[in-house]
């Protein structure tokens, strides 16, 4: 997450926690604030594309998710190097806040691609080179995350999947140019997912507000997930509670 | 503003079920995603009261 | 360090492993059986017409290449993990990422090797021949390589994992695709007679890649599950 951290100052899970926390609110309400103004525009202001008709404004919401799926795995697989290089738990753990985010994207990426598929292409689903990639993607998320629920001690889960996850980095780009390269040899599907040059400026407004809003819930997220996991992880009960709430459980007790 | 009446809106040019389906996923997603954190959050500080209660260090990993 | 004792480090590896390998033959023989069976079982499955036979062969020797490769990744780290051996490679001299190269070298011969020497037979099942079969072998002989190569990684990083052998294909799998395309592209490109030479130097440029890149990672991933 590209927030201006100075990164040394927090790189404890002790003041990262709290600093999330402080983080968390602002964030939210930038995403929702964003979400609002980008369907307000996809649905209000942005005129009918006189091609597909009504079905582009899929675009509003697949486009943004398939950018957020795959920029998410770029930022998990640096936040997975950075703790194999400095060996620092906390990278660790922000890479394991990432994954089921991206997951969820590129799942809802390729949904809304059937969905925008079918009435355009008029079939839910075509071997072009961004969706292949895009399912490889789902299957490369779903190994890190299995890669860790099947390992029981921590450390050992959190590298094993982190270089699972840089392995998988190198993979994606490979796969998108193979299956371009596999598709011009087929002649197959020559569509292509863009609406071309003939966007119209709202439209493009619109998709650009609603993945700054993804992107910030995104963060939102992916900042209260790690909170979760320092929370289960590290045994310091005193974080969350004002020093009064501990006294008053003991004193209950 | 290209739409003459709510149910034209609904429609979406005859296209309305795939967009809605689109667009009601992908907020039941990120909804379902922001409730299972919140109760992840709640019984981690379960947790940590037991722990406070119990008196025990155990659950460390 | 000198490359003498770094090419006798790999050779020592390579003899000790196909050693091992020819005392267990059956081993090796069951990867090769099961690549003839699932080959076999697709002229079953989508019936005799030998111009559907023609069109999905390349495939399906290619899936059924990368299915027998999986089978036998287990094979290359269990053992020496198992038995302590791998925790003395650990502490050798040489880097661990060049004794890597030389298990991944001998668990090819065993395993990958036979798959390409049997394949012009099975590819007789599916009518291909002269030119394109030719461009098979060839696809093979390059590909399989990267497939062990790659499939190290993954047989690392599983080491002593419980449910090791359904999640090293969950992991592999995807890594195994551009490698897939390609093999499976030369051969059909030499049958639509636009020749396989492009689909095959980028199967040599994968392995390349998976040359320089795999056996470090699989390093990393050995120091990893040895903590």
């Amino acid at each position: 997450m590209s927030t201006g951290i100075n990164w040394a100052k927090y790189s404890s899970p002790q003041a990262l926690y709290p600093l999330a926390g402080r983080l968390i609110p602002w964030f939210s309400v930038v995403a929702v604030a964003l979400m609002g103004v980008g369907l307000y525009m996809g649905f209000f202001v942005a005129p009918t594309d006189f091609q597909q008709g009504e079905s582009y404004r899929i675009i509003f919401v697949h486009v943004p998710a398939a950018w957020m799926s795959m920029f998410l795995y770029v930022v998990m697989a640096i936040w997975a190097g950075i703790g194999l290089g400095l060996n620092a738990r906390p990278s660790f753990m922000m890479a394991q806040a990432i994954a089921p985010t991206g997951a969820m994207f590129t799942f809802l990426a390729l949904l809304t691609g059937a969905m925008w598929g079918k009435p355009t292409w008029g079939a839910w689903w075509v071997w072009d080179a961004r969706l292949t990639s895009e399912l490889i993607l789902l299957f490369q998320y779903a190994g890190v995350m299995l890669l860790r629920t099947s390992i029981d001690d921590v450390r050992r889960a959190d590298r094993s999947s982190a270089v699972f996850a840089l392995v998988g980095v190198v993979n994606v780009p490979i796969i998108y140019f193979s299956v371009q390269w596999w598709n011009t040899l087929h002649q197959g599907a020559s569509v292509s997912m863009s609406t071309g040059s003939k966007m119209a400026a709202t439209m493009l407004i619109a998709m650009l507000l609603m993945t700054l809003a993804f992107w910030m819930y995104s963060i939102a997220i992916i900042l209260s997930r790690v909170r979760c996991i320092m929370a289960e992880r590290e045994s310091l009960p005193a974080w969350e509670e004002k020093p009064v709430t501990i006294q008053k459980i003991a004193e209950a007790r | 503003m290209q739409w003459g009446s709510a149910s034209e809106f609904f429609a979406m040019g005859g296209y309305g079920i795939y967009v809605w389906t689109s667009y009601v996923v992908t907020a039941l997603c990120l909804v379902w995603e922001v409730l299972a954190l919140w109760r992840r959050r709640v019984a981690a500080r379960a947790e940590h009261r037991a722990m406070l209660l119990g008196g025990t260090n155990e659950t460390a990993t | 360090m000198s490359r003498s004792s770094m090419w006798g480090a790999i050779g020592g590896i390579v003899r000790r492993d196909l050693l091992l390998a020819m005392r267990r033959r059956s081993d090796a023989a069951m990867s090769v059986f099961f690549l003839v069976i699932v080959v076999s079982l697709f002229p079953l499955g989508v019936g005799p017409e030998p111009a559907v036979l023609r069109t999905i062969g390349p495939g399906v020797l290619w899936v059924a290449a990368l299915l027998a490769c999986l089978l036998s990744l287990a094979r290359v780290f269990t053992a020496d993990y198992v038995d302590g051996t791998l925790e003395q490679m650990v502490l050798v001299p040489q880097p661990l990422a060049v004794l890597v190269v030389g298990k991944v070298f001998a668990h090819w011969v065993i395993s990958g090797l036979p798959i390409v020497l049997l394949s012009p037979l099975l590819s007789l099942q599916f009518g291909l021949s002269g030119e394109s079969l030719g461009v098979l072998v060839m696809s093979l002989l390059l590909g399989t390589p990267t497939l062990s190569m790659i499939g190290a990684i993954g047989a690392a990083l599983v080491l002593g994992v419980r449910g090791s052998g359904l999640l090293v294909a969950l992991l592999v799998l995807p890594l195994y695709v551009p490698v897939l395309i390609f093999g499976a592209g030369a051969v059909t490109s030499s049958m639509a007679g636009i020749g396989g030479e492009a689909n095959l130097s980028l199967l040599g440029a994968c392995l390349v890649l998976s040359l320089f890149l795999a056996p470090w990672a699989t390093a990393v991933a050995l120091r990893i599950a040895l903590e």
